[in-house]
């Protein structure tokens, strides 16, 4: 058992001896000095999907590529850019893929219908059984 | 009654259309590539100075050749690209021109790189921030664009290049070739 998580451990190593050794992106670890900009790039950050390890946010990540995203985010919010205008940019490179903001398209449309069509009908259910029972009571 | 019951059975198509929906999606083999959105699109602005002693930068420009090229995203630190070297030298045996990114690398690695894994690039431009490989629409490396004589992205291959898709991208270079 020990031995399994030391090999598991080794493993997860790996992967940060082979990233080379040039130093992060000026922007990776570095707060942008506005604070509502640092807000604005942060609150992004925790939206956009890593490209390496595509089950964590750029926020979360440690890869250095999640490092060179969070620059390019900080980067053009310090320059100016909304951060609609950022997730667009990244959108119009790599698809819906990158952000974790859902958006209604050709394949994502009945995860936002099925849930209100299920609403409707569980409505239009209860209406039913309420009316029949306050008209069999008011029989009764 | 008649129209509850009629009800019911709708909630209970929707609730199975859902599922059936959920059980096909998973079943659905998993992909971990997330492709370009920029195939079929002009290159991104970009200039980049040389990544290594021997060999001149890369410029968007350096594509409006007329002639079509490979375009190799790589790093000194990344285990498959020592896999892929020899089949970007079958490539280059074969007629094809290889232009190469260096990303988040190091002159003096660069150089060691290629001394041991072979050059056959014509040019190396160097992305320390990955940007080129962002405005790419690139997920990491290695991988490999065809992009036609007019400087248009023609074609991804994502990951390294084994044996068997060495004809596969010498024919999209080739259709890149008549194309334009």
């Amino acid at each position: 058992m020990r031995r399994l998580v030391a090999l598991l451990l080794l493993a997860l190593a790996g992967p940060l001896a082979a990233q080379g050794n040039v130093p992060p992106a000026p922007y990776a670890y570095t707060q942008l000095a506005d604070p509502a900009q640092e807000a604005a790039a942060r609150e992004l950050m925790h939206t956009l999907r890593c490209l390496q390890c595509q089950s964590q946010s750029i926020a979360d990540s440690d890869a250095p590529i999640a490092g060179d995203m969070r620059h390019q985010v900080r980067a053009r919010i310090a320059a100016g850019e909304s951060p609609d205008e950022v997730r667009d940019w990244l959108i119009s490179r790599y698809g819906d893929y990158i952000s974790y903001e859902p958006q209604v398209s050709a394949s994502t449309w009945p995860l936002f219908v099925v849930p209100a069509i299920i609403l409707v009908l569980a409505v239009l259910l209860l209406l039913a059984r309420v009316g029949r029972r306050r008209a069999s009571g008011e029989g009764g | 009654m008649r129209r509850l019951r009629i009800i019911l059975w709708c909630m209970v198509a929707v609730a199975a259309a859902l599922f059936a929906l959920f059980y096909y999606q998973l079943n659905q083999p998993k992909n971990d590539f997330v492709t370009s959105a920029m195939v079929g699109q002009p290159l991104p602005q970009f200039a980049l100075e040389p990544a290594s002693a021997d060999r001149p930068g890369l410029a968007t420009a350096d594509f409006k050749t007329g002639e079509p090229q490979l375009l190799n995203l790589f790093g000194s630190w990344c285990i498959p690209c020592r896999i892929e070297a020899p089949q970007l030298e079958a490539l280059e045996r074969q007629g094809a021109r290889i232009t190469g990114v260096a990303l988040r690398d190091t002159p003096e690695d660069v150089a060691q790189f290629l001394e041991l894994y072979g050059n056959p690039f014509t040019r190396i431009g160097r992305d320390d921030l990955s940007e080129t490989q962002f405005a790419l629409g690139a997920s990491g490396v290695p991988e490999t664009f065809v992009i036609d004589g007019a400087g248009r992205i023609t074609y991804q291959h994502i990951g390294p290049i084994a044996p068997g898709d060495v004809p596969v991208i010498l024919a999209e270079l080739r259709k890149a070739g008549s194309g334009s």
